[in-house]
């Protein structure tokens, strides 16, 4: 009698086991299998679809891109709050690395160390990547961030719940909460200026003009032309995030 | 079946009903125009003012002084770089003005010595020895330097 | 100036190195760490009266009906925290109307409501409506149409409907395992699936967040069974509390294992974020992270419930062991939660500097407001206990 009850047991553990199991199995592949679409997903070959290119070898680390952006897009003026900023990279003699941005470097920029500990030292500006294998796209629980088919990513202020997953997703630190519309906001490439054939503002600013935008699916823009002549990197490549901001002469110390 | 399990599908029943409703009248009109999203946000996007209105909208008014940069250094510069966003002053010229920055701090941001900017990007000068007595655009005509 | 700037300004002085401009402010405060904390304590006690339920532990009898409130009882705040956090609390719906199928956030809103809530209080009901019939019967006034409501509207008290009650009880039980553990492991995925942080993203996060879970479930389960019992002035049955105290050690075993795991597979592999992390858990985290969450936390609940297995001190001295051992396990876990969320924030994804976190006492997200979400799970609890009390139940054998 005990052995028959024993062996049911087993065989309602088993299949408890099993049921749980399948289940688990079945309902966990659900989001993860969405996750391999974006990462699978194709460029548009069609239409105009945008990229930013950046050379390092012409930034003077000025400030006025960070500078006009605020103005440009109402940004809030304290320094916690940045579409786009820039970095300057200093590469001691003994191998240690000093990275400042004072403001987002709206008000320029010093150098504190002296010039004979001094190895290597350039400015990096920084701005949203426009990913199109965006990870901060994958994680909006509600729809409110996106990528339009010419490749631009934009946040719906009308539809962000403002739960701040995406501001954790975003690898290269772009988005940020703005402090009164308590949304995320982040660069939109100047989508209003360039829905109306403008460029954006930090590109028509810039004085060196070491940053450009445009067509990557147009072999004779100037975007394309700059990768194609150029030797061009993305920032962390191995996160695999499709970046299309291009930099030229980007040196392996740029986080 | 029992009565309580009847009313317990039936409540089910209801709820479930319920959210679908709920769901149908509270998705906004153009949510999945386009993709997960509300179509009609890029649309709001689009109309955002413009702020920095460009070189173009200032050679109207400003032609000579446009003229005699554009065969100068600083051909590349945009005006409102130096003399921030134009938009208002475009709105009203006479009352709306931009500002003429004249400090050695300005011109230092991009000219001051930082090992950092390449020499072949721009000029630079050690803007605490050069004449540190007077502005820069005493000297030097910032429209043609 | 704004005094939100204030704080701002404060932490941009204390920054230490490198961070991107917009990683001063942390995004996921007190808030954010109590919701895996809640979540855990449904997901663990749920877990503890499946196994009474499903794999027929008769000795956890006397605790079934206590941790399925108990679960309940959180779960309907566990919720709280998430909408008081978010920037525009009053679209919290939109995850519910449009969850975006890539995000582990959206799918919060079918694992919450479908799943568990539903099994949660399938599961009560199934067990409570031939109690509930009863009692509507012999009481008075609005207590009586609130038992009349909650049955449906039911009379039948037959034997057959009973046995039916438990069957559907027992499918819906085995039906809800997966819920339990797909509740806690989204959390953990949550954080595991995003490859910007390093500190978060590990394939065993959702597997360490689960047992964590259950660690603190069965925890707060056992110390409930004590403070119950020791408030209805009744005696404890010892062989369920030292059964309790069994499956928490083994279950702290497998946790600690798992989060041993982690962190030595990260220390020998060194990769790219290894430096910063280091400084992470050797500064800003060695209070919260060595002593709190492992010492106090895991290591000695560890000891002492592996010695209690080999030498049993007396009855009384064994129980008050348990409800400290168990009061530290809930700390070691709460904490856990901290490290996890504050700790992936404190250092600068660009790995070359921290912010600082500051929690303040009173605001939106400051210890007040947490504490509270922590204490009204506890008045509900005592509601339900009053409600649909355990012990006037007619045995049902399952």
């Amino acid at each position: 009698m005990t052995e028959k009850k024993t062996s049911l047991s087993r065989r309602n553990f088993f299949k408890n086991a099993g049921i749980a199991a399948g289940t688990l199995v079945a309902v966990s592949t659900l989001p993860a299998f969405d996750a391999v679409l974006v990462a699978a997903v194709k460029r548009n070959t069609k239409g105009p679809w945008y990229g930013i290119a950046i050379d390092i070898e012409k930034c003077i680390g000025c400030g006025t891109c960070a500078k006009t952006c605020k103005i440009e897009n109402n940004v809030p003026q304290e320094p916690f709050f940045f579409r786009s900023w820039v970095e300057q990279y200093t590469i001691k003699k003994d191998g240690t690395l000093k990275v400042v941005s004072p403001n987002g470097g709206i008000d320029g920029f010093t150098q504190s160390i002296p010039a004979e500990e001094i190895e290597k030292t350039f400015f990096v500006p920084k701005m949203c990547n426009h990913c199109y294998k965006s990870p901060c796209i994958q994680v909006c629980p509600v729809g409110a961030t996106y990528e339009t088919d010419e490749g631009i990513v934009l946040v719906d202020e009308k539809y962000c719940i403002g739960c701040k997953y995406c501001i954790q997703a975003c690898p290269y630190g772009c988005r940020y909460f703005h402090p009164e519309k308590h949304v995320v906001d982040k660069c939109t490439l100047c989508f209003h200026r360039i829905k109306k054939g403008l460029n954006p503002a930090c590109m028509d600013n810039c004085p060196t003009k070491a940053r450009i935008s445009g067509d990557l699916n147009d072999p004779e823009s100037a975007i394309s032309k700059f990768i194609r002549t150029k030797n061009v990197y993305v920032l962390k490549p191995h996160l695999n995030t499709g970046s299309k901001l291009y930099y030229n002469a980007l040196n392996q110390e740029v986080r | 079946m029992p009565l309580h399990l009847k009313r317990l599908f039936m409540t089910g029943v209801v709820f479930v009903s319920l959210f679908f409703l709920l769901k149908h009248a509270l998705t906004p009109d153009s949510f999945g125009q386009y993709g997960h999203y509300r179509g009609n946000s890029m649309a709001e996007i689009a109309a955002l003012p413009v702020h920095y209105t460009g070189n173009s909208s200032c050679v109207s008014c400003h032609d000579t002084i446009i003229t005699m940069k554009s065969e100068s250094y600083h051909s590349d510069l945009s005006c409102e770089g130096c003399h921030g966003a134009a938009y208002k002053h475009i709105a009203s010229p006479k009352t709306e003005k931009l500002m003429k920055p004249d400090s050695r701090e300005f011109c230092g941001k991009c000219h001051s010595i930082n090992l950092a900017r390449p020499e072949k990007a721009i000029v630079q000068v050690n803007i605490k020895d050069h004449h540190p007595e007077k502005n820069c655009i005493k000297c030097h005509n910032p429209h043609q330097p | 100036m704004n005094p939100e700037f204030e704080q701002l300004y404060q932490a941009l002085s204390k920054v230490d190195g490198y961070i991107y401009p917009n990683e001063i402010e942390l995004s996921w405060s007190i808030l954010i760490v109590l919701y895996p904390f809640i979540t855990g304590l449904v997901a663990g006690a749920f877990i503890l009266a499946s196994l009474e339920r499903v794999f027929n532990v008769k000795s956890l009898k006397p605790t079934y009906v206590i941790a399925l409130l108990t679960s309940f009882a959180f779960l309907l705040v566990a919720t709280m925290p998430l909408i008081f956090h978010l920037g525009q609390p009053l679209r919290a719906w939109e995850i519910m109307i449009t969850p975006h199928l890539t995000s582990a956030m959206a799918i919060f809103g079918f694992v919450y409501l479908w799943y568990l809530m539903i099994v949660l209080v399938l599961e009560i009901w199934f067990d409570y409506r031939y109690d509930l019939v009863i009692w509507a019967r012999a009481a008075t006034g609005l207590k009586k149409w609130l038992y009349i409501a909650l049955s449906l509207g039911s009379d039948d008290t037959s034997a057959k409907s009973v046995k039916l009650d438990q069957k559907l009880g027992y499918i819906v039980t085995v039906i809800g395992i997966p819920s339990a553990f797909l509740l806690h492991g989204y959390v953990g995925f949550i954080f595991g699936s995003i490859k910007a942080n390093p500190w978060w993203s590990t394939v065993m996060m959702p597997i360490i967040f689960l047992f964590s879970a259950m660690v603190s479930g069965i925890a707060l389960v056992m110390v409930l069974f004590i403070v119950i019992n020791h408030i209805r002035k009744q005696k404890i049955d010892m062989l369920c509390l030292d059964t309790i105290a069994k499956y928490l050690f083994y279950i702290i075993i497998i946790d600690f294992t798992m989060e041993s795991l982690d962190q030595i597979h990260r220390f020998y592999e060194a990769e790219e974020s290894f430096e910063i992390i280091s400084l992470l858990i050797s500064g800003h985290l060695n209070f919260t992270l060595l002593i709190m969450q492992i010492g106090i936390g895991m290591l000695l609940p560890l000891f002492t419930l592996g010695f209690l297995q080999f030498y049993k001190p007396k009855e009384t001295l064994r129980k008050n062991i348990y409800l400290v051992t168990g009061i530290l396990v809930l700390i070691g876990i709460f904490f856990m939660r901290w490290n996890v969320v504050i700790g992936g924030q404190l250092f600068s994804k660009s790995f070359l500097g921290f912010t600082s976190f500051k929690l303040s006492l009173i605001g939106p997200e400051g210890f007040l407001m947490a504490s509270i979400w922590l204490i009204v799970p506890f008045f509900i609890l005592a509601f339900l206990l009053w409600l649909f009390p355990p012990w006037k139940k007619t045995p049902a054998e399952h």
